[in-house]
């Protein structure tokens, strides 16, 4: 029997996407972006504030560094948990001492669980990116949109009473959306999200409750997907990063465009007592070189937006 | 089911043919970019899924749209740069999607090649009609976007049949970079009976093979491909050989792989007696000097 006519149908063979969220665009095509003071290349280092339950329901898949083992997997809950006891404060004296400002994009679980620590990054002035509630509530496309909804909002009305600033910025656990996610997420006040990979700079992104701005954090130079994923040493990381930090600064020189340098980076990675040493190798050679701008994404996407025609 | 679909004759390496390429070159260097179109939302295939996560995939959905974005400039420069046209395993659809890269590469005079329509579109399942009707739209839609003749086929997201070569043969193609079996270009039999060889294209050494499946250092990349060239370089001297460089523009084009695969490419580029060229200059190549004695000696067609 032969397959489902259908499937050798193909609605969507047009120009352009395949769907109607962002247009087709090539990097190396556009208006070249320049960022304040004539820097080459944007530096925006995420650090996650993350909330692993120990009760994971894995649905639909199991989150990125859950739990693995049978209940109660206190091996990963409990190595998890490091990053907000102990890694956290290595990254941020690892941070202070290049002079790079972080982001921290954070579950709003944290700010029920750890009142203290959502206190200190607040206290700290600088930005918060909501991050859903915590690790296990993914959002995808099997999720009831009035479920996904009241995620959105109990998650951002935790964070933005917990917070000073705005919180306007997103990032999905497991860097995953359903197909309502933009839009809801819209709806809510969010203005950027970091969920979408396909590029090395902001793009306008279309929803049913007006624009979002895509902020791409780059996964490929993600320390969890590096470390974890592909199972490279913390040096190797490392030498990664500092490989792509010379070729975007390169890429800047010779093209005049402006890139972007999105680091992902997991406390509870990174700020191992075997590891912080690479973190703080990488964030010294970025910041020994001239032509980076530390930002926080807030930043990064209003230098964007004012260069928009 | 069959135990083996009987595509070619066994050939020990040690009586491989004498082959010298164009200029007494001794390996013949292609590279093939895989500039691809993945869907974001597929209609199922009953025997393969085409993302690991529930539909919309962003994140596999993206990793792949940023080579078309992002990517395929830089690897496209880098090419360039050291003098290799690309042999453009290509998903047809993307002359509709994104035609810009198609002109980009026909102003390079690379040569395009089938690799299905979206590779998110699998054969698995298809009856005869249905896969000739996607390899015969493939083949009009690479002559009608870039006026060339397909001559090569490497199958959507290595899905086949068992009549897949024979079908594209049919179609009027010359030469298939399915077949992982040798490194040398190697008559394969079709039931057209019409000449049709198979090109050595390296499984091993593609980069989505290397980062994704092996997860290998992009360094490390650029070591295999110079400890591959150094063998292959070796070896043709008794007998020519083929290297194949698969690509794309979504795994080595980020910025912190460049740099390691530029000094590989620069290295085997380096080279003296190295032809390098495309897919479909090495079939015909093979085919016009080579493809009668080896099938006198190893029988095919």
């Amino acid at each position: 029997m032969p397959l489902d006519p259908d499937y050798l149908k193909y609605p969507h063979r047009r120009y352009g996407m395949d769907h109607d969220r962002y247009e087709w665009s090539m990097l190396a095509r556009r208006k070249p972006v320049t960022w304040p003071g004539g820097a080459r290349v944007a530096l925006w280092v995420n650090l996650a504030v993350q909330f692993f339950p120990l009760n994971q329901s894995g649905r639909p898949f199991r989150p990125p560094g859950g739990m693995s083992t049978p209940y109660p997997d206190l091996r990963h809950f409990t190595l998890r948990d490091y990053g907000n006891r102990v890694g956290l404060y290595r990254c941020l004296e690892a941070l202070d001492a290049a002079a790079i400002t972080p982001t921290f994009s954070v579950n709003a679980a944290i700010a029920e669980k750890y009142p203290q620590l959502l206190d200190r990054l607040n206290r700290s002035g600088n930005e918060i990116l909501a991050s859903s509630w915590h690790m296990d509530t993914l959002h995808h496309g099997e999720l009831p949109r009035y479920e996904e909804e009241e995620l959105v909002q109990r998650s951002l009305e935790t964070l933005r009473a917990a917070v000073d600033a705005p919180v306007v910025g997103w990032l999905s656990p497991g860097r995953s959306q359903s197909g309502n996610t933009p839009d809801l997420l819209a709806a809510a006040g969010i203005r950027y999200m970091g969920d979408w990979i396909n590029d090395e700079l902001p793009y306008p992104f279309a929803t049913d409750y007006g624009e979002l701005i895509a902020l791409p954090l780059s996964l490929e130079l993600d320390d969890q997907f590096i470390i974890q994923n592909n199972l490279h040493s913390e040096w190797e990381y490392a030498d990664q990063v500092k490989d792509a930090c010379d070729y975007l600064l390169a890429e800047a020189e010779s093209t005049g465009q402006g890139r972007l340098l999105a680091l992902s980076v997991h406390p509870w990675l990174m700020g191992q007592p075997h590891r912080i040493a690479a973190l703080e190798s990488l964030l010294r050679h970025i910041s020994g070189k001239s032509g980076i701008w530390s930002a926080p994404a807030r930043d990064i996407v209003a230098a964007w937006e004012r260069q928009r025609v | 089911m069959r135990e083996d679909l009987g595509l070619y004759d066994y050939r020990p390496w040690d009586e491989r043919l004498p082959i010298r390429w164009p200029n007494g070159a001794r390996l013949a260097l292609w590279v093939a970019p895989n500039i691809e179109f993945y869907e974001l939302e597929p209609p199922a295939n009953p025997q393969r899924k085409a993302w690991p996560r529930p539909i919309p995939d962003i994140q596999g959905y993206g990793t792949r749209d940023y080579g078309n974005r992002v990517g395929h400039m830089r690897m496209m420069e880098l090419l360039d740069t050291y003098g290799v046209r690309g042999s453009i395993s290509l998903s047809v659809a993307l002359c509709e999607h994104h035609p810009e890269i198609i002109d980009l590469c026909a102003e390079r005079n690379w040569e395009f090649f089938s690799h299905g329509i979206y590779n998110t579109r699998y054969v698995y399942g298809m009856d005869e009609d249905q896969e000739r009707s996607v390899i015969e739209d493939s083949v009009r839609t690479i002559a009608k976007h870039t006026g060339q003749q397909c001559a090569g086929y490497l199958a959507p997201a290595l899905t086949h049949t068992e009549r897949t070569l024979d079908l594209f043969s049919e179609a009027g193609g010359l030469y298939t970079c399915d077949l992982f079996h040798d490194d040398q270009p190697t008559p394969v039999k079709v039931r057209s009976g019409k000449p049709f060889v198979s090109v050595p294209y390296s499984l091993e050494l593609n980069d989505t093979i290397v980062y994704v499946v092996n997860r290998v250092e992009p360094r490390r990349y650029g070591e295999m491909i110079r400890q591959a060239f150094d063998r292959l370089y070796r070896e043709g001297e008794q007998g020519g050989t083929v290297m194949c460089v698969p690509l794309h523009a979504y795994q080595v084009a980020h910025p912190h792989r460049m740099r390691a695969f530029e000094d590989a490419l620069a290295y085997v580029t380096g080279h003296s007696d190295v032809w390098v060229t495309t897919a479909r200059e090495i079939a015909k190549y093979y085919v016009e000097h080579y493809y009668d004695q080896a099938v006198a000696r190893w029988g095919a067609a």
